[in-house]
C-alpha cells in the first residue's frame, strides 16, 4: 500500500501519542486541518490494511514487575519448526514466538520465543512445563535471561 | 498501582477506540469518570509504567524493515559499544543478555534495504561483527502482561 501525503501526515503525528483530552481525534484534525470524521474513518482504514497493528499502549514490563525476561532460543530441526513454533506459540506464558534464521557455527537456533515473568525462577519453570507438554527433551535450547535494558522505544517512521 | 491502574492498562493493551469519545467509552467500560482516566494514563505515562500510547504500527506493511541483532561484545569495551549503538536512531530497543552473544537489539529502518546500511556502519563504527536475524516466520505475538 501507497500511503497519501494525508496519511503519512497523520502517522507522523500520532507516533508520538494520542493527545489526552476528550475528544483525541478532533484534536489531531485541528493539527492537521483535517475533521475528526476523516481523521477517525483514516486510522480505521490504516487499521484495516494493517500498517496500525493496534491502538493502545503498550507496558514497561520492568517497571510493572516483570522483571525476569527470557528469550529462549531452540534448534528444531527444519521439518518440525512449523509445528513446534505454533505449538509454543499457544502457551499462555509465551509472549512472542518467531522461526529466524541459523547463523552457523556460532548461532545453531532457529526458533525464538519470549517469556517474561516476575522472577527468574519463574520462567524456568514456564519453559520445563513447555518442554515437557510439548516432548521437547531432544530439542536444544538456551534461556537468555535479560541483563540491563539500554533503549525501549517504539520504532519511529517518517 | 491500585486496582484501577491495573484495570486500565489490562484493558488498554487490547485496544483502544476510534470514535468521537474514545475515553469516555472506555470509562465507562471499567466505571470511573473519562477525566480519571485521564488523568491516571497521564501520570503512568509520566512515571514510565506505560511507555507508549498511540498506535502500534507494522514495519513491514509501512514499508519499513525490522531485524533482530546480535554481537559478542567484551565486557571491558562494553559500555563504549552500548553507547556507539544506542546513537543510531535506527535502534528501538536494546538490551544485554547472558550468553556470549551478550549485546541484543532490534532495527527498525525506513526501508528493508537500509538494514544492510545501517549494520555495515555499526560494524565499521564498532569494530565487531554483527548477526543479523530477521524474522522469516512468526508464530504469535501478543505481547499482554496481565496484571
Amino acid at each position: 500500500m501507497v500511503l497519501n501525503t494525508q496519511d503519512q501526515q497523520l502517522i507522523a503525528l500520532i507516533q508520538g501519542g494520542l493527545p489526552l483530552s476528550s475528544r483525541p481525534y478532533a484534536e489531531l484534525g485541528a493539527q492537521l486541518d483535517m475533521p475528526e470524521e476523516t481523521v477517525i474513518q483514516r486510522i480505521h482504514a490504516l487499521q484495516e490494511d494493517g500498517i496500525i497493528k493496534r491502538m493502545g499502549i503498550v507496558v514497561r514490563h520492568h517497571e510493572l514487575g516483570y522483571t525476569a525476561n527470557a528469550m529462549v532460543v531452540w534448534d528444531v530441526p527444519d521439518i518440525r519448526v512449523q509445528q513446534v513454533g505454533e505449538a509454543l506459540g499457544r502457551h499462555a506464558c509465551v509472549t512472542l514466538c518467531y522461526q529466524r534464521p541459523r547463523r552457523l557455527p556460532d548461532w545453531p537456533y532457529n526458533l525464538f520465543c519470549m517469556i517474561h515473568g516476575k522472577d527468574r525462577g519463574r520462567v524456568l519453570n514456564y519453559i520445563d512445563s513447555l518442554v515437557e507438554t510439548e516432548a521437547l527433551q531432544d530439542i536444544s535450547h538456551e534461556v537468555l535471561f535479560s541483563g540491563r535494558r539500554f533503549k525501549q522505544r517504539g520504532a519511529r517512521y517518517l | 498501582m491500585d486496582a484501577t491502574d491495573r484495570a486500565i492498562i489490562n484493558r488498554l493493551q487490547h485496544g483502544f477506540p476510534i470514535c468521537e469519545y474514545p475515553y469516555r467509552q472506555v470509562a465507562a467500560e471499567l466505571d470511573i469518570d473519562e477525566q480519571e482516566l485521564i488523568n491516571r494514563l497521564q501520570t503512568m505515562l509520566e512515571d514510565k509504567r506505560l511507555s507508549r500510547f498511540g498506535p502500534m504500527y507494522h514495519a513491514e506493511r509501512m514499508g519499513g524493515g525490522l531485524s533482530l541483532c546480535a554481537m559478542s561484545i567484551p565486557q571491558n569495551d562494553f559500555d563504549e559499544v552500548v553507547e556507539k549503538i544506542n546513537a543510531f536512531p535506527e535502534v528501538a530497543h536494546n538490551y544485554a543478555r547472558e550468553h556470549s552473544l551478550n549485546m541484543w537489539f532490534v532495527l527498525a529502518t525506513d526501508t528493508p534495504e537500509r538494514i544492510q546500511g545501517v549494520l555495515q556502519e555499526i560494524e565499521e563504527s564498532t569494530g565487531y561483527p554483527v548477526y543479523n536475524m530477521p524474522k522469516k516466520q512468526e508464530f504469535f505475538i501478543g505481547l499482554h502482561f496481565a496484571l
